[in-house]
C-alpha cells in the first residue's frame, strides 16, 4: 500500500465539477484524503494524499488529469 | 575573544509548519504530515540575543558563518566555508543613469565557488545533510543549483546525483559534469521530469537539498540580508529588490531582516521588498499585479531560465512578504534583460547573468514609477554571473574592431593623431 501527495489544480471553468466524487466511483480501491484546499470562485487547489496499490493509484492519477484538472508533486516545482 | 558557536538545540526549536503550526523535531522533513504545508526552521531567539551583537558577528569569518548563530546547523560549518561576504558596492554610475542617489549592488556574481547566490544555500544543505547522516546528496536543476550541489559534494567527498532534463545546453551540462557527479538526463516535458524527480527524493534516503532538506537549505538565502545590512553599517536599506523564481529567497530575506531587528542588531527597519520577474515567467508578480494572494502556475518562456519556475513553491509567501513590507513587484521583456545587463556590465562593471538584467530591469521601472525615491538607499541583488549565461547577450555586444597590423591603420581607425615626442 502506498501513500501518495498531490497538489490538485482546478483551472476556473472546472472548479465546480465533483471531480474526485467520481474519481473515487471509478477506482474504489484507492482512498482519497483532503488535507489543505482552497476552493474560491477564481482559484481551486487541494493537497490530497492517495492510498492504495501503485499502479492503481497512478491511474487515479491519470483520470483527474483527463478531466482537466493539473496535478503536481505536493512540492510544485522542484526542478531549480 | 569569540565565543564559540551555539549548538544544537540550544539554538535551533524544530521545524514548523507554516500553515497549522504544528511543531517537529529538526530531521529532516519538510511536509507537515497534518495539513501538508511545508515547514520551516524555529530558532531559541531567547537564547540566541543575548550573545549575538554586532561586534561578535564583525569577529567571525569573512564568510556566510559569520551569521552562524542564525543558521539552522547543531555544530560547526563544514561545507562551504568561503561561500558568502560578496562585496556590495556602491553603484554611483548606475544611480545616476537610472536617478538614484544611493543605490548598492550586492555583488553574488562572484560567490565562492560557484558564482551564483546558490552557493549559500548549498554550503548550510550539506552541513546539516552531513550532521543528518547523509553521505549522498542529490538536486533536480536546470542550472546554478546543480553547478553548486555538483561543486559542494566534489569537495565535501560526498556522494552527488544531478537530475537534469534531457535538452539542457552543452554549456550548462559541461559545468556540471566537471565535478564527476552522476548526472542524470531526464527524458520527457518539463512536467514529467518534475514529478519524477519529486518521487525519487520521496523513495531514495539522499538529501535532496531543494525538496526533503528544503527548510534548512533556504535559510542560507538570509544571509544575504544580514550581510546587506552589516556592509552598510549596520542600517537597514529603504528598498531590496530581489528576483524570484521559486520566490524561497525573497520570503528568506525579508525574515532575515525581521531577525535583525527583533534580535535589536538594527535599529530602523523599514525595508520594503520588492520582486522581480521576466515577463515571461512571472506567476508572483501578474499575482501581485492583479491585487490577488493566489497565483495561476503559467509555462516558462523566457531567456531568464534561472528564473523559470513556472509553479512556485513559495510564490504565495513571496507575495505575502512583498505585501506585508509595502513592496512592489514587477516584470520585463526579454529586451528589458538583455538591457538590464548591459546597462550594469557598462555603468558597473558587473558581468551578470539573466537573473540581473531581470533585476535591474525592474529596478528602472520601480523608480520610473515613483514607487522607489531618488532618496531612499537601495540595494539591487545581483545573484548570478554572466558568464554562465553568454548567449543571452551575444547579439547585444557587438564585435570587436579589426585592422591590419599597421599603426597608421590602427590611428585612422580609431581617429587619433601621431604623438608627438
Ligand atoms: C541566479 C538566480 N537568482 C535568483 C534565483 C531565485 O531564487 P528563488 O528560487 O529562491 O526565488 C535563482 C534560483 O534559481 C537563481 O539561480
Ligand atoms: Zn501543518
Amino acid at each position: 500500500m502506498a501513500h501518495l501527495r498531490f497538489h490538485l489544480r482546478f483551472p476556473e471553468d472546472k472548479i465546480k465539477q465533483p471531480v474526485l466524487c467520481q474519481i473515487n466511483r471509478t477506482f474504489p480501491k484507492v482512498d482519497t484524503n483532503i488535507r489543505r484546499a482552497d476552493v474560491r470562485e477564481k482559484t481551486g487547489w487541494m493537497d490530497v494524499e492517495f492510498s492504495g496499490d501503485p499502479a492503481e493509484i497512478e491511474r487515479a492519477i491519470e483520470g483527474i488529469r483527463q478531466k482537466g484538472v493539473i496535478v503536481d508533486p505536493i512540492e510544485l516545482n522542484v526542478v531549480e | 575573544m569569540t565565543k564559540p558557536a551555539l549548538k544544537g538545540t540550544d539554538k535551533i526549536k524544530g521545524l514548523v509548519c507554516r500553515e497549522c503550526g504544528k511543531e517537529y523535531p529538526a530531521v529532516s522533513l519538510h511536509v507537515c504530515d497534518m495539513c501538508f504545508g511545508p515547514l520551516e526552521v524555529q530558532y531559541n531567539y531567547k537564547t540566541i540575543k543575548p550573545r549575538l551583537t554586532r561586534k561578535a558577528i564583525e569577529a567571525g569569518p569573512k564568510s556566510l558563518w559569520r551569521y552562524v548563530d542564525l543558521l539552522p546547523i547543531a555544530g560547526d560549518p563544514t561545507v562551504g566555508l568561503a561561500a558568502g561576504f560578496t562585496p556590495l558596492v556602491r553603484a554611483k554610475n548606475l544611480g545616476d543613469e537610472l536617478g538614484l542617489d544611493k543605490l548598492y549592488i550586492k555583488n553574488d556574481t562572484v560567490n565562492h565557488p560557484t558564482l551564483s547566490f546558490k552557493d549559500r544555500v548549498v554550503s548550510v544543505a550539506l552541513t546539516r545533510a552531513r550532521e543528518l547522516g547523509y553521505d549522498t546528496v542529490a538536486c533536480a536543476s536546470t542550472g546554478n543549483l546543480a553547478n553548486s550541489v555538483a561543486a559542494h559534494a566534489a569537495a565535501a567527498k560526498m556522494q552527488c546525483y544531478v537530475f537534469i532534463p534531457h535538452d539542457l545546453e552543452a554549456s550548462k551540462v559541461l559545468g556540471n559534469l566537471v565535478y564527476r557527479p552522476n548526472v542524470v538526463e531526464v527524458e520527457g516535458n518539463y512536467d514529467d521530469v518534475n514529478r519524477l524527480c519529486s518521487e525519487i527524493a520521496g523513495e531514495h534516503k539522499w538529501a535532496f537539498v531543494n525538496v526533503n532538506i528544503r527548510p534548512y537549505y533556504a535559510e542560507g538565502s538570509k544571509t544575504l540580508a544580514y550581510e546587506v545590512v552589516e556592509q552598510l553599517g549596520w542600517d537597514a536599506p529603504d528598498h531590496i529588490v530581489v528576483p524570484m523564481a521559486s520566490g524561497s529567497l525573497l520570503t528568506k530575506i525579508w525574515k532575515g531582516l525581521n531577525e535583525f531587528s527583533k534580535l535589536g542588531l538594527i535599529d530602523r527597519m523599514a525595508t520594503k521588498v520588492d520582486g522581480a520577474q521576466a515577463e515571461g515567467c512571472s506567476p508572483i508578480a501578474a499575482a501581485y499585479k492583479l491585487g490577488r494572494d493566489f497565483f495561476k502556475p503559467v509555462k516558462p518562456a523566457t531567456i531568464a531560465k534561472s528564473l523559470a519556475i513556472g509553479n512556485p513553491a513559495d510564490g504565495y509567501y513571496a507575495l505575502k512578504a512583498t505585501a506585508e513590507s509595502g513592496g512592489a513587484m514587477d516584470t520585463v521583456t526579454d529586451e528589458e534583460i538583455i538591457e538590464g545587463m548591459t546597462l550594469l556590465a557598462q555603468t558597473e562593471g558587473i558581468f551578470a547573468e539573466t537573473a540581473g538584467g531581470v533585476t535591474i530591469g525592474v529596478l528602472k521601472k520601480l523608480v520610473k514609477q515613483g514607487l522607489i525615491k531618488r532618496t531612499e538607499t537601495t540595494v539591487a541583488l545581483i545573484t548570478g554571473n554572466g558568464l554562465k549565461t553568454q548567449e543571452a547577450v551575444m547579439n547585444a555586444v557587438g564585435r570587436p574592431t579589426r585592422i591590419s597590423p599597421s599603426l597608421v591603420d590602427f590611428q585612422k581607425t580609431f581617429g587619433l593623431g601621431i604623438h608627438e615626442r
